[in-house]
């Protein structure tokens, strides 16, 4: 009996799946003929990498010059970061804000007005427990071993969900081509492409060439200082242990590791 | 069947003719957002989600309200759904369309899309969400389209149909909790950590979902003669009204949390929602809207003369979906961001593009419905015919 | 089984073979040369050996592959050397080590990109040198 036209069509249909098919499997286990070798600390003429078992920054803004910002400027200029010129766009790594808005829950009415308006710096505190890679679809961003929450900018679909989870404001989203607003192109680092969120690294790419990161090297006051709090003898963890560090929101959970010496 | 959709009078085809007009400009202007970038939407650093995943977040409660025919008739035989539990699954298709499409216009990098399935992430909602959502469409596109055949061929549904019908119930459930804990589960956003935000889309969607499909019955019973049948839409407008009075009082709950225990974190997101913050106040008018139109919606429908009138109801419920698709449409995500994790109060406002984008896409999700309902009645006929 | 529609049907599906064999029958009698890639470089004219991360059969093949694995191992595992197949040891990157010898990007990488119509979008955000500001 001829087929009906429904039976044609679901034969046809399925014929066009099994054609597509083979060449999905091919594509799903198709193996690299490449592999890389293991971590090399040190080749001749190349300086080893920086080790921690957990990166973190110290910030001592007592120390910071009114009006500076050097830190700003370093890391943007090392890593491309553009400058649009409009809030809306605006793409910040490293960046100032009054203590009042940082620190809301110890900032009260009677507080003097140049300690609520003192301008400390922020940026992405790789906590150890961060939200942004908890909610990330693609683990786009992801978690180091040594603490560093880190940004895979070629799987980024640009969903923003991370923007949404980080609560301070860390993150910032290419909404247009960064490239015409690059006010100096660094020719060592590359720039990013429209439609993915961008955030401080903690320098990663200056680690694994044994350098600290631009911020904290730029710093003349070194109000910025940065280690392995794990390491006991390490210089920042000797410092937040004689002093009283804070962190911002701590009592959510995402254990930051950005301390705040004031 | 797919051919009854070709063929019509002429409101059919000029109401298809202007949605596909409307689809293209959309269409014309996501090709622009393309080229230039989410920045052509009216989103900034502050406020990073704005109409597209406002829209997705009220039509994913749309879509789940298909359970409210599904659950009665197969579960507790109430026969008066019977011949309108497809009109449901059918809307339940369009709506997860159109969701899915917000997503992806949404999307800063929407070619990578496929990077959510080649690396699975189970510890992100937004995973759980692709998966859910898709599966609630292949669920209602295969079950509605098979009873519908059967329907036509005057033969039983075949036996596999039931079990999936049934799944379809929780999976229902499902698709808006996980939408919920979207947003619930981000310690940073003080407006969206709360509990109650799933039972809250839930009790939305039920009150929207319905009215939505009351007012397309009643449509369908002006242009095409399909009659519902009088209990029918007295049953969803009763669903409705229940609906809207526990969301309405989830509502109240949210604000007697806030404004009594006035944690400040919290309290500035509700300030803004319904007074507004530093003369920011584009939100809170439209919320007064809302929140008039919900009342007024719910002294119309609690009376059961009015929700046996054919035109009080229709009011009653376009003031429903109006005040529900403000408050989860609008109000909800942006409220999310406004005032950010640094204290900032950063205006939103969606652009023209983005507007037109929007618009296009209900103008596929209408199309999609319009083309199954129009397959639905077309078999209606030649079965009541016969 | 019954034919309807005969003539709609044969034109359809001329029309059809004419169109999907099109790149196949619209370059008969044409030539296209080959790309000619330009390794005149300063940077390689310097090199003592000059020789490229692995052979040039390889890489002709598998420098995608070859980048693909580089750009995981350097962003995801953050590992920085690649070991070839000799024995050499190389820093992994595209501005940072390949484009270093490669520097002319339009006489080298893009004459086979754009003969066999490949646009990679590595470029909108790795940079060639001299080519941005």
């Amino acid at each position: 009996m001829p087929p009906s036209r429904r039976e044609f069509l679901i034969v046809a249909g399925l014929t066009a799946v099994g054609m597509v098919c083979p060449s999905l499997t091919r594509i799903l286990h198709a193996k690299t003929a490449v592999t890389a070798s293991g971590i090399v600390t040190a080749v001749d003429g190349m300086t080893p990498a920086l080790r921690a078992k957990r990166w973190a920054m110290a910030v001592v803004p007592g120390k910071c010059p009114s009006d500076c910002r050097a830190c700003i400027d370093a890391c943007h200029l090392t890593h491309n970061v553009p400058d649009f010129g409009n809030p809306k766009d605006e793409i910040q790594w490293i960046g100032l804000q009054p203590f009042e808005r940082i620190f809301p829950g110890q900032t009260y009415p009677e507080m003097p007005e140049a300690s609520k308006k003192r301008m400390l710096p922020i940026l992405c505190n790789h906590c150890d427990n961060p939200p942004c890679v908890r909610v990330c679809p693609t683990q786009a961003t992801f978690k180091r071993a040594d603490g560093i929450v880190m940004m895979d900018y070629h799987r980024c679909i640009g969903c923003r969900f991370c923007m949404a989870a980080c609560p301070y404001g860390a993150r910032s989203m290419n909404w247009r081509d960064p490239r015409p607003f690059i006010r100096k192109i660094n020719d060592d680092y590359p720039t990013r492409t429209r439609g993915v969120v961008e955030k401080c690294t903690f320098c990663e790419e200056r680690l694994r060439k044994g350098m600290l990161p631009a911020c904290v090297v730029a710093c003349e006051e070194k109000a910025l200082l940065f280690g392995d709090i794990d390491d006991p003898r390490s210089e920042i963890r000797r410092l937040l242990d004689k002093e009283r560090p804070i962190r911002r929101r701590a009592e959510l959970g995402t254990k930051p590791q950005a301390y705040y010496i004031l | 069947m797919l051919e009854k959709a070709l063929t019509g009078n002429r409101q059919y085809g000029l109401w298809v003719a202007a949605l596909l007009a409307l689809a293209g400009l959309g269409f014309f202007f996501y090709l622009r957002q393309l080229d230039y970038g989410l920045g052509l939407t009216g989103m900034s650093r502050d406020v990073s989600w704005g109409l597209y995943v406002a829209q997705f977040t009220f039509l994913v409660g749309i879509a789940a309200s298909a359970v409210m025919l599904v659950l009665p008739y197969y579960l507790h035989d109430y026969k008066a759904f019977g011949k309108i539990t497809i009109l449901g699954e059918f809307l339940a298709v369009a709506a997860v369309i159109m969701c899915v499409t917000f997503i992806f216009v949404d999307l800063g990098q929407p070619s990578r899309v496929m990077n959510v399935l080649l690396h699975p992430s189970p510890t992100s909602i937004l995973f759980w969400d692709m998966i859910v959502l898709n599966g609630y469409l292949l669920i209602n596109i295969v079950t509605g389209w098979t009873v519908l055949q059967c329907d036509r061929k005057g033969i039983p549904p075949p036996a596999w149909v039931k079990p999936l019908i049934y799944l379809s119930i929780p999976w229902a459930i499902s698709i808006h909790t996980v939408t919920a804990f979207i947003y619930a589960g981000l310690p940073g956003r003080g407006f969206w950590l709360t509990a109650i935000m799933a039972p809250r889309f839930l009790a939305s969607a039920f009150a929207s979902g319905p009215a939505l499909l009351i007012l397309f019955c009643l449509v369908l019973k002006r242009f095409t003669g399909f009659d519902a049948g009088r209990k029918a839409i007295g049953a969803m407008a009763t669903i409705v009204t229940y609906a809207l009075a526990t969301s309405i009082f989830f509502v109240l709950v949210e604000i007697f949390t806030v404004f009594y225990s006035q944690v400040p974190e919290h309290v500035e997101h509700y300030r803004f929602l319904f007074a507004g913050l530093h003369g920011y106040d584009t939100i809170a008018h439209w919320m007064t809207v809302s929140a008039l139109c919900a009342l007024a919606a719910l002294l119309l429908l609690i009376y059961p003369e009015t929700r046996q009138k054919d035109p009080l109801l229709a009011m009653a419920c376009i003031g429903v979906f109006l005040s529900l698709w403000i408050e989860k449409g609008l109000g909800l995500i942006v409220t999310g961001f406004v005032p950010s994790p640094l204290e900032k109060v950063t205006r939103y406002a969606p652009t023209g593009p983005e507007i037109a984008i929007t618009l296009g896409v209900w103008a596929v999700g209408f199309l999609i419905i319009t083309i199954l309902y129009k397959i639905f009645i077309s078999v209606r006929r030649d079965v009541d015919t016969v | 089984m019954k034919l309807y529609d005969r003539g709609k049907i044969v034109a359809g599906i001329l029309i059809f073979v004419i169109a999907v064999t099109f790149p196949f029958w619209y370059g008969t009698g044409k030539s296209v040369s080959p790309p000619q890639l330009d390794l005149d470089t300063p940077a390689i004219q310097q090199l003592a050996d000059k020789r490229c991360v692995e052979d040039t059969a390889f890489m002709r093949a598998n420098h995608m592959k070859l980048l693909a694995t580089w750009r995981d191992d350097v962003v995801r595992d953050g590992k920085r050397y690649y070991t070839a197949k000799d024995g050499r040891v190389f820093e992994m990157g595209l501005t940072g080590s390949c484009l270093k010898c490669h520097s002319n990007k339009d006489r080298f990488c893009d004459r086979c990109h754009d003969y066999a119509g490949v646009k990679p979008n590595c470029w909108n955000c790795h940079i060639v040198p001299g080519e941005v500001k």
